[in-house]
């Protein structure tokens, strides 16, 4: 499964990985839901060391398209629901 | 991938009706980007003609970005000549309150460092915003080499797509090159967008430090323009000069009796005792070197008041 971070890069994780990397995006939900802005915090900073930690970083030249696509590391919760919504994207 | 296409497609009507909800953010952030890219996809008639057009779009985000790193670049050079400023700055006052210090004045040492205080507040702001645009700067420069590997290997297959084309073949080309090359690109204008956005709260903050040195509230190192503190030590120095001087010429005068070593010390601080009663006098002499040392107003406005 490939998952991108945002403004990072593009890593290849192990499908293994994946379950826990489930576990910390709904909290990292919940936490936008409950407006919560330390457990967001916490959530994503988890999610991202979970993928730098079991993913291997993708050839830059590679033109693969991302399973999943994290937010970037110092996003703050408003900018992540912006994300969520067309609008707040600029366009590919 | 076709398949991978029209999961995205279906996923992103899901998007479309709400269903999205209980998807979690990465899966949601992900299909947002897709639905751009199938769009975009979705509007081309001939694909081959919009492999140019594609091409020439993912140049100028590259040029783009690479003067987003310029910005950043000067922003962060500027927050560093600020840095140097405060830092000369914050090591004058320090002399300054040593040399206060030397000179018995705690009242001037004391107002010096917290001028210093003040200078060192504004300087660890800044030493804040400088990690923040180096590490911005790094991450925009990464993201450039990125995307300029990525449009390297788009023009290759764009090459191979128009030479080689039947239709079926090249449209699955044609869309995997496309998803992979925009999902980079959204990702880079939104690291560029936000590069700009910060840069530009760090300049306002800046522009504000600029303002406060300039108005003199940090004192100012660099204009050259001596402040109050500076102009009292030099005073105070040239006074205790006097002092030397005139305690010398006591002792010349009282040639080298044993007991005058002891009564040049007296001598002296009377001396120095002197200008506090001096400042109580009259203002307005304002000649202190030519001035018997009883009359000198040394303190002329603040001091003991």
């Amino acid at each position: 499964m490939i998952v991108r971070i945002s403004g990072e890069g593009q890593f290849s994780i192990d499908d293994a990985a994946t379950a826990e990397l489930n576990r910390l995006d709904s909290e990292l939900e919940a936490a936008v839901n409950r407006n919560d802005e330390a457990a967001f915090t916490a959530a994503l900073h988890g999610l991202l060391d979970q993928v730098r930690a079991h993913g291997s970083a993708l050839a830059a030249d590679t033109l693969e398209p991302s399973d999943l696509i994290l937010p970037p590391e110092d996003a703050s919760m408003d900018e992540v629901r912006e994300m969520l919504t067309e609008e707040g994207l600029i366009p590919g | 991938m076709i398949s991978a296409r029209s999961r995205g497609l279906m996923a992103a009507k899901m998007l479309m009706k709400g269903t999205a909800a209980r998807m979690g953010v990465m899966k949601r952030v992900s299909l947002v980007f897709k639905a751009k890219a199938n769009k975009a996809l979705d509007k081309m008639e001939d694909p081959r003609e919009t492999l140019d057009y594609s091409y020439q779009r993912q140049l100028e985000l590259l040029t783009k970005v690479r003067r987003g790193v310029a910005d950043v670049a000067t922003s962060r050079k500027r927050v560093e000549l600020q840095m140097n400023q405060l830092q000369q700055q914050s090591n004058k006052l320090e002399d300054q309150a040593r040399k206060a210090l030397g000179m018995g004045r705690e009242d001037l040492a004391r107002g010096a460092l917290e001028r210093k205080a003040s200078a060192q507040g504004q300087l660890n702001d800044l030493q804040v915003q400088y990690a923040q645009l180096q590490a911005e700067e790094e991450k925009l420069t990464v993201a450039s080499q990125r995307l300029q590997a990525k449009v390297d290997t788009f023009r290759t297959r764009k090459e191979t797509i128009k030479a080689t084309y039947t239709a079926a073949e090249a449209q699955t080309r044609i869309n995997e090159a496309f998803s992979g090359i925009s999902e980079e690109m959204g990702d880079v204008g939104m690291a560029i967008q936000r590069a700009e956005d910060k840069t530009a709260q760090m300049q306002a903050r800046a522009g504000a430090i600029d303002e406060l040195m300039a108005s003199g509230a940090l004192d100012d190192a660099v204009g050259g323009q001596r402040d109050d503190i500076q102009s009292e030590l030099d005073m105070m120095s040239a006074s205790s000069d006097v002092e030397n001087e005139l305690s010398r010429l006591k002792g010349e005068i009282t040639a080298g009796a044993p007991k005058q070593l002891e009564g040049g010390a007296n001598g002296n601080s009377q001396g120095a005792q002197a200008p506090q009663a001096g400042a109580q006098a009259p203002q307005g002499q304002a000649q202190p070197a030519s001035i018997p040392a009883a009359d000198r107003p040394a303190e002329p406005q603040d001091g003991e008041g």
